[in-house]
């Protein structure tokens, strides 16, 4: 499979950096051989790493956690957007494998400064940051930057550091041990999923500074300056390049409601009342200032925004799709201003906008329902729609105040704790809250939410558009295109790359091949590529098992009762639900396809196909 | 003939950058271009692009006149270049660059292989 050269001159930055915020040691460690040849990058590493240095059972907020930031070999480069970077860790949302990906600037800025992987490990007595210069690595206090918002923390420490330095950062959200606190970075990028900032919090860890200046050799300059250009040229010619960069990914606010899959109300309903105001088309006539792109991304999706609150602005990225339907639909935060200022309460506290904005639509349920009263809440409405209700709510449980605290631990725990029938209506799988998708007439999309490896996430799989095009109804085979989706996409945040050129702009899969070898000199096929995400997926499902043997098994995978006792009320797809029969089946054909048992445990034939 | 920039477009990509690196060093590293993207965030919001237009300041303050034009572009001979850098100081849109790596100061020689790989249109040719 490989080309006769060392893989670590090319390509890669080499070295793994290796802090101890316990006793503050600082080593680098040479980028092993077989991880490389096993693994890829990014996400890969990460979990080959955490599966072998945490112990099963440890608190996913003590000092035995490790945060992993991984970028991959394709980070970076002259490539279409070579710009993402995996946040990982022990999740204190699932207490399993947890990872994040990010978008922005830090995954080049951490391969210029020589690395692929910094693993942070041990807690600091007092309030850090990690300071990288190249190889000038230092644990800084960090004491006047602790209770600051992350996006004033960021602007702070660039201002202390030199504008160049790349910041990864949490807000109070982080520091509180939110369990669903996020890693900002960009002025508007994040690291959302999993709570990776609560565990950046556990540790005393505000913020990781990075500069880097130095190159990166590739193996054959020549050959990727060609590829590189052709893949660039494809993006740009492609027709939906246009739309892509005037709206991103607000773009698809219109079609979700109009395929009845926006999450409304909790999860109630599939479209929002007047959703129209929350559209693109409204984001870019009331609230963009500029559009902004990762790191090498020849389509710029980042919509930056203004917005003007009682004489005060306030300057955000975003709403992105998944805010405008966490918040602006499951909120039932139906205008452009309310939702732009939600998504910077949210970014400035550090807490990401799925999550945080199902949690508060749980809790707004509850008011609702009266299962949370205005003994809670300080005599104030919590009722859908009120932005001033969002406000006190998503501050609350930043800080942890009053039934805030209950909330910080998400819908999954809090509904435990709260009981009388909220649990059948906290939308998560595994302990992490569902991303931007109604999937009760998607069962392919809701395979993917109930077997995605960090809880309910619709990266790994987004499979609603095969459910629109073969037939919603359908259940048999709707398993092998999931599955077939967990594979190929994960390979992105392996490579460093994003996904929506491909997505999006169907920029053609033979590239990553090709780029892999001009960049790398590795010789890997798009089959073998395919193995190692494979491998990743079957790692992470060990990871699982390891943590929870004693109770492990296909409950694990069920979704909220919800999705399958109630229909939903409104909108496109309203009356449609799926029976627990249904629910079984996609289980058992998706077990089947990945050579699972019935329980869902790796057959030890599918491990050793895998070497694992 | 020289390079202009509308940075009212820019999307802050860098993709710019990154081919300048590796087309003229064969390796990748936006600090070794000979432009710059300035990102100004969290306000106003936007990005400033600097680029070399072509205009001499480099030429006339070089103390062993090691930088001469030729059709209208600024090359600096390597050979006799000392590495002083009072071009970089002088240098009005801030476009020439030291590097740790490289003995000369990096400089735009209008190779053009920057405008077609910005999709928003913000580098252009200006007579
Ligand atoms: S499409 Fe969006 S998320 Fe992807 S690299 Fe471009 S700007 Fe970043
Ligand atoms: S390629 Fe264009 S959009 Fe990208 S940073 Fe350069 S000037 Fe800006």
């Amino acid at each position: 499979m490989f080309a006769e050269r060392s893989p670590f001159g090319f390509g890669y930055g080499g070295k793994i950096l290796r802090v101890n915020l316990s006793n503050g040691k600082i080593t680098t460690e040479p980028l092993p051989g077989k991880l490389v040849r096993d693994y890829l990058g990014g996400r890969g590493f990460a979990a080959r790493i955490l599966y072998d240095e945490l112990k099963p059972g440890i608190d996913p907020m003590g000092p035995d956690n490790k945060v992993l930031i991984a970028s991959g070999p394709l980070a970076g480069l002259f490539l279409p957007a070579g710009g993402k970077i995996t946040f990982a860790a022990k999740s204190p949302a699932t207490n399993s494998y947890g990872d994040s990906n990010m978008g922005g600037h830090l995954a080049a800025e951490v391969k210029y400064a020589g690395y692929d992987v910094i693993i942070i490990e041990g807690a600091a007595a007092q309030p850090v940051y990690l300071y990288i210069n190249n190889d000038k690595v230092e644990i800084r206090d960090a004491a006047k930057y602790w209770g600051q918002g992350a996006i004033i923390t960021e602007d702070m420490l660039k201002n202390d550091l030199g504008r160049e330095f790349e910041i990864a950062t949490i807000g109070p959200a982080g520091e509180n041990k939110i369990k669903f606190a996020c890693i900002s970075h960009d002025f508007g990028r994040q690291a959302g999923r999993t709570g990776i900032g609560a565990v950046m919090g556990s540790k005393n860890l505000k913020a990781v500074a990075v500069k880097g200046t130095k190159s990166l050799k590739v193996a054959d300059p020549d050959k990727l300056l060609e590829i590189g250009k052709q893949a660039f040229a494809d993006c740009f010619k492609h027709t939906g390049w246009k739309q892509w960069v005037a709206q991103g990914t607000a773009g698809v606010t219109v079609w979700s409601n109009q395929q009845g899959s926006f999450p409304t109300r909790n999860f109630q309903s599939g479209s929002l009342k007047g959703y129209e105001n929350i559209s693109g088309d409204e984001l870019v006539k009331q609230t963009l200032v500029n559009h902004k792109a990762c790191f090498g991304c020849p389509c710029a999706c980042g919509k930056y925004a203004k917005t003007v609150r009682n004489n005060k602005d306030y300057y955000v990225e975003g709403p992105e799709y998944e805010t405008a339907a966490l918040i602006g639909g499951d909120c039932a935060i139906g205008n452009m201003a309310d939702l732009t200022y939600a998504n910077y309460i949210c970014d400035e506290l550090g807490i990401d906008t799925i999550s945080g904005g199902s949690v508060v639509a749980f809790a707004m349920e509850c008011y609702e329902k009266g299962i949370i009263t205005k003994k809670d809440t300080g005599g104030m409405d919590w009722k859908f729609g009120s932005i001033e209700a969002f406000d006190k709510i998503i501050n609350m449980i930043a800080r942890r105040q009053g039934i805030g605290n209950l909330l910080a631990d998400g819908v999954k725990i809090a509904s435990e704790k709260l009981g009388k029938g909220s649990e059948k209506f906290a939308m998560q799988v595994k302990g992490l809250e569902i991303s931007g998708y109604e999937s009760r007439n998607a069962p392919a999309m809701m395979l993917a939410y109930m077997t995605c490896d960090i809880g309910a996430h619709h990266n790994r799989a987004w499979a609603i558009t095969h459910d629109i095009q073969v037939g919603r109804d359908i259940i048999e085979g709707k398993a092998k295109k999931v599955v077939e989706l967990q594979h190929i996409r994960p390979i992105f945040d392996m490579v460093g790359c994003c996904r929506l050129q491909w997505v999006e702009l169907e920029l053609k899969l033979d590239y990553y091949p090709q780029l892999l070898k001009a960049a790398t000199g590795l010789d890997f096929t798009w089959d073998e590529m395919l193995k190692a995400s494979e491998r990743v997926w079957n790692l992470t499902r060990l990871f699982l098992i390891k943590e929870h043997t004693q109770t492990f098994g296909r409950q694990f995978d069920y979704p909220p009762a919800r999705w399958y006792e109630e229909t939903v009320v409104n909108g496109p797809t309203k009356g449609s639900i799926i029976s627990k029969a249904n629910i079984d089946i996609l289980l058992d054909e998706y077990y089947n396809v990945r050579g699972w048992d019935k329980n869902g445990k790796p057959t030890p034939e599918k491990l050793k196909e895998l070497g694992l | 003939m020289y390079l202009d920039a509308d940075s009212s477009k820019c999307t802050g990509c860098r993709v710019c950058l990154t081919v300048c690196s590796l087309y003229h060093f064969k390796e990748v590293n936006p600090k070794k271009a000979a432009l710059a993207v300035d990102a100004k965030f969290p306000k106003p919001g936007h990005y400033e692009v600097r680029v070399c237009n072509q205009c001499g300041t480099c030429a006339s303050v070089c103390p062993v006149e090691a930088i001469s034009e030729k059709s209208g572009i600024y090359i600096i001979d390597a050979d006799k270049c000392t590495g002083c850098g009072e071009c970089v100081k002088a240098c009005p849109t801030q476009v020439m660059f030291l590097h740790e790596d490289s003995p000369v100061p990096i400089k735009c020689d209008l190779c053009k292989e920057c405008i077609p790989l910005c999709g928003t249109k913000v580098l252009f040719l200006k007579d």
